[in-house]
């Protein structure tokens, strides 16, 4: 990535959301001084949430939030990589194709038939997808919602030219720094952390409890970096160790990032034994 | 524009900025007469509803937080009251208060996002609060450090603020020490001034004038200022409790939106800060009463141009309220009452910034979840929208398109429509048929 001619131009930001609840773009307006800040390092061309001032592209950044549902988004997406040097998805549905992902399983008529009256009004494509599947991204932050100092220190990375760059390791070496006692251990809880990516600050096992995934996978330390997280043992010890039933056990692994291959692989392994 | 009398004049918004979530406006004149008015939401359906099925009851909380980032409290709320009445269970003392705290703070971050960033630009001709910070510095500085005081309670008890960890069915997998809350102390009293402040700049606006007989629904509590319980208040004495909602309430689906539709007996009705306000303004604090008497608000209030008022009158109390919690709280001896799981079905309502928010769940003897059903605020305001709209257009019809298309979107952002929840961009279409 390089800056645009002339080094008092400022990089030119679009924020585009897809079918998402919006919080990782209130996480953007949680910077809150920061956002005033940014919005003097940046020229914040495209935010409709937060702006009626919509300047059309090209982008340096796009940040999209969202997972693609429908038709018309799967052709929006592409219409917004053809005018973005960067494009930065953020947040578990735009990187993983979120909690609606669930309907990736099921009968999505009957879904529609579930929740309204009249379903042939609704346009709705049979899958949730992340981003990756219809575009090339260039960098994915994790997470739901995303952390908001990992966003700003990625945007601060691509304003001074440097390639960006976030851990990837488990959430357990961060209750480690954190000197959290383990959940999984001393509660017995079906705690996630063993193979869920840090980058949240181990907020589930400090508030007391198990964590659910919203990170999504690690990159497996057994196995090595962009290599999948040991999921089968952590499953086995949930089934064994635990006394989880196997749905339950798929529950863990089918929630927030459920359809990231490591953790759907899983949740399909114990569906068949359930 | 002059027309003749064959043609069809469309006025396209083709983007509501500054709301949370996708949507479009579609309205049609004929000879000088507004016809339609069609808010259209096109916010891709997510099927909430339909995934919580087979999910077990202690996930429910972290899986409906995901219905809106804005507002994730209301919606744990929502749930864990309607599963705990399925479960026999009542929550009470310190952890009945800790649900009101986190409530507040969720009020305090939404309402001052929305005051200060979403709706203010319109009142003082901006595009943006990042551009309105240029000559008015000082006072978005105000409301984003506003809104970061209900961030900081969200995160003391919920660990985050978008998406909190904590809430459970029985209350919290941790409640915070005393030192913890009194560490808030100060900052909550910056922001009550701040938010006195706030409800007398927000009272100097020029609004339109425009007189609506809203039909005004909102949760009444005989002892508060209703977050979590009451009974369900509307016009002609009518007074309901959750169980009853659907038996007065109805959503149907009109062809052009993926949002249904809620009214009360067939009629449109309106929900959130205004509707609240109206009939539970005996139950504010000190500070909150003498700034209405401060400022001449009259209630009730029956302009959606005094939605922001009403919202800051709300900031404020949720803040003097913050502070009455801190005070008394005592840390309760468990962090969750215990559950005995068993089948059954459970409504309950509760208070979301935007408007009163109501979940039914169905729950077998494992305690998985059978059915689900979630009417969000935004989805009961739709059709006030649109007779506001109707109600206004006649006043807009001499102006160049352009400036219909803006003043039309500045009604629907009173309402800080949340359509994330109700399934932003709005696309307004306006169609003259015949003479203008």
């Amino acid at each position: 990535m390089s800056k645009p001619e002339g080094e008092s131009q400022r990089l030119k930001l679009g924020v585009f959301k897809f079918a998402s609840c919006d919080g990782c773009q209130l996480s953007i307006l949680n910077l809150e001084e920061d956002l005033l800040a940014l919005g003097q390092a940046l020229d914040i061309a495209y935010f409709p949430e937060a702006s009626s001032d919509m300047e059309p592209g090209p982008y340096d950044i796009a940040l999209v939030e969202g997972s693609i549902t429908t038709a018309e988004d799967a052709h929006r997406i592409l219409s917004v990589r053809q005018q973005t040097k960067v494009l930065i998805t953020i947040g578990a549905c735009a990187t993983a194709g979120g909690i609606q992902a669930l309907r990736n399983w099921a009968d999505v008529e009957a879904f529609k038939q579930a929740v309204y009256p009249s379903p042939e009004y609704i346009q709705s494509l049979n899958t949730s997808t992340p981003i990756s599947e219809h575009v090339h991204v260039d960098f994915e932050l994790w997470g739901c919602p995303i952390d908001k100092g990992q966003l700003l220190r990625v945007i601060t990375d691509l304003i001074a030219g440097v390639q960006p760059r976030l851990p990837a390791d488990s959430v357990c070496l961060e209750c480690k720094r954190r000197g959290i006692v383990c959940v999984l251990v001393a509660k017995g809880l079906p705690c996630l952390g063993p193979v869920t990516r840090t980058g949240c600050g181990a907020i589930c096992p400090g508030m007391g409890r198990d964590c659910y995934g919203c990170f999504g996978p690690s990159e497996g330390a057994r196995k090595g970096p962009g290599l999948p997280p040991n999921t089968a043992s952590l499953a086995r010890h949930f089934h064994g160790g635990l006394q989880l039933i196997p749905i339950e056990v798929m529950r863990r692994f089918r929630g927030i990032n459920g359809y990231v291959s490591s953790f759907r692989a899983e949740s399909d392994t114990w569906e068949k034994k359930t | 524009m002059s027309e003749g009398p064959d043609q069809i004049r469309t006025i396209a918004v083709d983007m509501v900025a500054r709301v949370e979530g996708e949507g479009a406006l579609r309205v049609t004149v004929k000879d000088g007469t507004v016809r339609d008015v069609e808010l259209k939401i096109f916010e891709p359906p997510r099927f909430f509803e339909a995934f919580l099925q087979g999910r077990h009851y202690e996930e429910v909380p972290d899986i409906v937080a995901r219905i809106c980032g804005i507002c994730p409290i209301a919606y744990q709320m929502s749930a864990v009251h309607a599963l705990e009445q399925i479960f026999g269970l009542r929550v009470e003392g310190a952890l009945r208060d800790l649900r009101r705290l986190i409530y507040c703070g969720e009020w305090i971050e939404s309402h001052a996002l929305h005051v200060y960033l979403l709706q203010a630009p319109d009142f003082l001709g901006y595009d943006s609060a990042i551009a309105m910070a240029k000559d008015h510095a000082a006072v978005v500085t105000r409301g984003l450090r506003l809104k970061k005081a209900g961030n900081a309670i969200m995160t003391l008890l919920g660990g985050r603020s978008v998406h909190p960890v904590s809430v459970k069915v029985g209350g919290f997998s941790r409640v915070p020490l005393r030192r913890e809350l009194a560490a808030l102390k100060d900052e909550l009293l910056w922001a009550r001034d701040a938010a006195v402040e706030t409800v007398r700049w927000v009272a100097s606006f020029e609004v339109p004038n425009l007189d609506m007989d809203y039909n005004c629904v909102a949760l009444r509590h005989p002892d508060e200022y209703p977050l979590n319980e009451g009974q369900i208040a509307a016009a002609a004495g009518l007074q309901v409790s959750a169980h009853e909602f659907e038996h007065h309430f109805t959503e149907h689906q009109v062809p052009y939106s993926n949002a249904l539709h809620c009214t009360l007996q067939g009629s449109p009705y309106v929900v959130g800060p205004l509707a609240r306000l109206n009939w539970n303004h005996e139950h504010l604090t000190p500070l909150a009463k003498q700034a209405l008497a401060d400022n001449n608000i009259a209630l009730p209030l029956r302009n959606p141009f005094y939605g922001i008022v009403a919202r800051s009158i709300e900031i404020l109390y949720a803040l003097e309220e913050s502070l009455r919690l801190v005070e008394r709280y005592e840390p309760p001896p468990l962090s969750a009452a215990p559950i005995t799981v068993r089948s059954g079905i459970g409504m309950a309502c509760t208070e979301a910034p935007r408007g009163i928010l109501y979940h039914r769940y169905e729950v077998d003897g494992d305690g998985v979840i059978r059915e689900a059903k979630i009417v969000p605020p935004t989805s009961q305001n739709q059709s006030s929208i649109e007779q506001d709209l109707r109600r206004f257009m006649p006043r807009l019809l001499h102006l160049p398109d352009k400036e219909a298309a803006l003043a039309c979107e500045r009604v629907i952002r009173c309402y800080d429509p949340c359509i994330s929840c109700a399934t932003h961009f709005l696309n307004l279409e306006i169609r003259r048929e015949g003479r203008a």
